[in-house]
């Protein structure tokens, strides 16, 4: 038997978080070796398991399958394919980052990273699980220390308002979802949570087109889709630096990927009869999502709602359910997570020193911090889907799918490419150049070397996998096929 | 011979009943010493639960006492529960101040217990009501225990009103249920109740009245709130939990026994019952700003959801039901271990009490964050599990709109019980001294909270054999 990789992935951050727990509190220094350690040896277990994963064999890997309960066909079933294994390597790249720019938290480190670990262990477990009572047992495993974190350590000004809206949103749309997911268990007639069974059900058309809306909306509301988007951006601004990583980063991919996995996978014919109407969403939020981010003052509001434009093109690369798009949508997964970690990295940095967000209160950031500078410039590049960038590997096919379904969608949609352009490029210009207002002249002290080492390796990904799509592209492709013959070879 | 292997559990408690009150004499007046009570109610407890475990296991379903009782897995299992929820209670009841002295309130306890677990197998009308006023007598006196108290006072005494006119209520339908069929034993009156005509609906509704006070169904629900307000907080943990369980237990068995076969219109009123059951619980908690308040609102609004197992009338959902109420007999002890806590150092059941609670006492907050996660049915504990089997069970048997009732209510929950960690954990004191006010937790209740918070988590994670236990009560009923 081999080692039980993603069982130990998922496991990790749990584990430590309750290490963490009974640590003294007073140990600050300790507790903060203890997470980063736990996390560097996730994300190092998360590259083998990405490197090892045989592309050539596709299917699922790693499977790992302990029954857990055999009287209601519940099991411990975890494996990865071609499209869950980058989000694996996501979401221990934004673990690992997320620490360290978590360093100087001085108000209770303890419960904060144990909060941040529990949260990592229920996003990992999403990612990995093939059956479907786990996945919703991780996925709200992620959902409530989300409201602890964002509550206690967050924005002073909106914290408690918004964590209760994100945390109740996601409560609701998972609930959506559990009653679509018992509906298919006891339809199925299988008497299993498996979803490699599931897969096989052959539900009824009907049944199909009753239930996906329920299971695919209720999971797209954490993917930010509109009109259920509206948790997001105003999450995101309440909470701390690190745990906006996650939110953006992992957390809106949790919505989108369970979305394909329970939604387009097992629904497969409600998705086609469906995908209209989620095209029809998806592009109201790319197009209204960059409309909005750019009228926004507040940097990091910019930031979430680009995120809502950018889960946007996630959410329309797998209405189109052409390999394209889906593609496209795999890869935009991987690189928006990465990309919206380093801009809420910067924004939070930037915030830190100046102590406002407000962006005509900023100005010629670049000379303090000129590594910040360099890591938005790129995150935009990123961001307006620059070809040389991880953006552009993701949003290009995309558009040629959406191209393929629907022409007018594709033309509709790109306005957003040429909006994003223009807000990105004026939020640096006016944050980092120009000149610096005289109140922060001196004020502004240079980041440490652990933000540096975090935003650096954020930049290389997405430079990396700008110039080298095989590094990313032949995972996706391999999970794409399956969810192409499960949609009948479309 | 007569063996009494069926009813170990309620004679071991009668015989630690009579040790308590011989040992109370022999003890001296000193305070500390005579918290060795608690202690030994405690362990006596314990030993009751080992030895019912490994002799008391019944085999197959059957009669036993000349009908009296049914010896099986439904009735085991509660018994087991209850003498854990009552182990758990006397170790709280050594926190409280004038209970923790006074051997008459281990009785009490010891005496409710022995009532509930006979509630719990009962298969006999008679029996049936000579159990539960064994568990309601002590349990009114145990509510009005703090004499110089006026609240705890209005609580015993509301307690009793309520109590005698529905347990009134309740006697009156069995004496109809006896002139009707002519007999007084639940499993020979199944075929008399197979219409479902006026008589047999009156004569149930009087019977589900007086039920329904005991879990505290709507619209029998109005004096929980008072009464777990003033009495001890305990008292009203062990009244919000074990208390309701046996009523639960009461009536998954009387609804098998009677109706083999349920009629659609029955139930359509059992949800009905449970959707206004949930979402009036809920609703008013959200308003509440006293801790005890909120959580008699909540266990009100898991009394709905515990029914929604009972409506889809089959071994899974009652077996989910099972399973919810085992859950939430955890989980609420655990809840209301932790306001006696706080109570007993602040003085305060306000929710205000809890400002900057995490900075005092760290680890109970965890131990609170695990009961309202728990209570709002947060994987990886018990209250999602639970909540997960009730609503597959409900599915299962189509009532789809109640699941999805249920579903809309937890959102209400969730809403309430963040409230409360909010509380915890972000608000401060008003002085935001609390470095200087530590709020220390004496042994006996930490050792209860520790054991409850490992039950919950296990409850919620390797939920298996739980199940499977619970299953085998079902099983024993259908």
């Amino acid at each position: 038997m081999q080692f039980p990789f993603l069982s130990v992935i998922v496991f990790i951050p749990m584990v430590t978080a309750l290490v963490l727990l009974l640590m003294k509190p007073e140990q600050k220094k300790a507790i903060r070796i203890t997470a980063l350690t736990a996390a560097m040896l996730a994300l190092a277990l998360s590259i083998w398991v990405y490197f090892a994963y045989d592309k050539a064999a596709a299917g699922y890997q790693f499977i790992e399958k302990y029954n857990w309960m055999p009287m209601l066909g519940i099991s411990l079933h975890f494996g990865v394919d071609g499209l869950s294994v980058p989000l694996v390597l996501l979401t221990g790249i934004v673990m690992v980052t997320g620490v360290m720019i978590s360093w100087g938290i001085d108000d209770r480190p303890r419960e904060f990273f144990a909060f941040l670990f529990i949260l990592a262990s229920g996003v990992f477990g999403v990612f990995t699980s093939l059956d479907l009572f786990m996945l919703f047992f991780f996925y709200e495993i992620a959902v409530f220390p989300m409201f602890l974190l964002i509550v206690i350590w967050g924005w002073i000004k909106t914290r408690e308002y918004a964590a209760m809206k994100l945390t109740l949103y996601l409560f609701i749309g998972s609930l959506i979802s559990l009653i679509g997911a018992l509906a298919m268990y006891w339809t199925s007639g299988l008497h299993t949570f498996n979803m490699l069974d599931l897969e096989h059900a052959a539900f009824s058309l009907s049944f199909q087109k009753i239930w996906f809306p329920f299971v695919f909306l209720g999971f797209a509301i954490l993917g930010g889709i509109f009109p259920f988007h509206n948790w997001s951006p105003d999450g995101h601004v309440a909470a701390p630096t690190a745990v906006s990583m996650f939110h953006a980063g992992v957390l809106m991919k949790l919505g989108a990927f369970a979305a394909l996995r329970v939604g387009i996978m097992l629904l497969p014919e409600g998705a086609k009869f469906w995908s209209p109407l989620i095209m029809g969403l998806a592009l109201v939020n790319i197009v209204y999502g960059a409309f909005i981010a750019s009228v926004q003052t507040d940097f990091k509001y910019v930031i979430g709602f680009s995120s809502v434009s950018h889960m946007g093109l996630v959410m329309m690369g797998f209405a189109t359910l052409k390999p394209e798009g889906l593609i496209g949508a795999g890869v935009q997964m991987f690189s928006h997570g990465v990309m919206t970690a380093l801009f809420f990295a910067a924004v939070g940095m930037v915030y830190d020193r100046a102590h406002t967000r407000d962006i005509p209160k900023l100005g010629g950031m670049i000379k303090p911090l000129p590594l910040v500078g360099i890591g938005v410039i790129i995150g935009s590049l990123v961001s307006m889907g620059m070809p040389g960038f991880s953006g552009f590997v993701a949003e290009f096919p995309i558009f040629i799918g959406i191209w393929k379904t629907q022409w007018v969608v594709a033309v509709i949609a790109a306005i957003s490419i040429v909006v994003t352009a223009s807000y990105v490029l004026l939020v640096v210009r006016r944050v980092f150049f120009g000149k610096m207002p005289e109140e922060f002249e001196e004020h502004i002290k240079p980041i440490n070397t652990l933000d540096k080492i975090a935003l650096v390796f954020l930049m290389a990904l997405m430079i990396g996998i700008g110039l080298f799509p095989a590094l990313i592209v032949p995972w996706v492709q391999s999970g794409v096929q399956h969810v192409l013959t499960l949609l009948g070879g479309a | 011979m007569i063996t009494f292997l069926p009813i170990l559990p309620e004679v071991l408690l009668l015989a630690l009943a009579v040790l308590v009150l011989i040992l109370d004499p022999f003890l001296k007046k000193d305070a500390n010493r005579r918290l060795f009570l608690g202690m030994f109610t405690a362990a006596g407890l314990l030993v009751t639960l080992t030895l019912s475990l490994f002799f008391a296991r019944p085999a197959d379903p059957s009669l036993v006492f000349g009908g009296m009782v049914r010896f099986d897995w439904l009735g085991f299992l509660f018994k087991m529960f209850f003498v854990f929820a009552a182990a758990v209670t006397a170790l709280f009841f050594m926190d409280t101040d004038k209970l923790n002295q006074r051997a008459e309130a281990y009785l009490l306890l010891l005496a409710a217990t022995i009532g509930m677990c006979l509630m719990s197998s009962s298969a006999d009308l008679v029996m049936l009501y000579l159990a539960i006023e064994t568990t309601s007598i002590p349990l009114y006196i145990l509510a009005g225990f703090l004499t110089g108290d006026d609240k705890s006072t209005e609580s015993g005494f509301k307690y009793m009103l309520f109590g005698a006119l529905t347990s009134a209520v309740l006697l009156y339908g069995f004496s109809l249920i006896y002139g009707f069929a002519g007999t007084t034993s639940l499993y020979d009156l199944g075929i008399h109740f197979s219409n479902f005509d006026l008589l047999a609906v009156g004569i149930t509704f009087l019977v589900l009245a007086g039920l329904a006070f005991k879990v505290s169904l709507f619209p029998f629900h109005f004096w929980a709130p008072d009464v777990y307000e003033g009495a001890p907080t305990p008292v009203a943990g062990f009244l919000s939990t074990a208390s309701k369980a046996a009523g639960f237990a009461v009536i998954l068995r009387l609804l098998t026994a009677v109706f083999p076969v349920i009629s659609t219109d029955w139930s359509m009123i059992l949800a009905d019952l449970a959707t206004l059951t949930m979402t009036v619980g809920n609703l008013i908690a959200m308003a509440q700003k006293n801790i005890k308040r909120l959580l008699a609102y909540s266990s009100i609004a898991h009394a709905g959801y515990a029914m929604i197992g009972v409506v889809a009338f089959s071994q899974l959902g009652f077996a989910s039901a099972v399973f919810y109420l085992f859950a939430y007999m955890l989980t609420n002890l655990l809840a209301f271990g932790i306001v006696g806590v706080v109570g007993h150092v602040t003085g305060s059941d306000d929710v205000s009490a809890y400002n900057g609670l995490d900075r005092r006492n760290a680890t109970l907050s965890l131990a609170a964050l695990v009961a309202f996660l728990s209570l709002a049915g947060m994987p990886p504990f018990g209250g999602f599990v639970a909540k997960f089997f009730v609503f597959s069970a409900a599915i299962q048997s189509g009532w789809i709109w109640l699941a999805v009732v249920g579903v809309l209510n937890s959102i209400f929950g969730l809403y309430y019980y963040l409230n409360i960690l909010k509380y915890i954990y972000l608000y401060r004191t008003e002085n935001q001294d609390e470095d200087q006010h530590p709020l220390p937790v004496s042994r006996p209740v930490a050792i209860a909270l520790v054991v409850l918070v490992i039950g919950v988590l296990l409850i919620g994670t390797l939920f298996g054999p739980w199940f499977g236990f619970a299953n085998h009560a079902a099983l024993n009923l259908f």
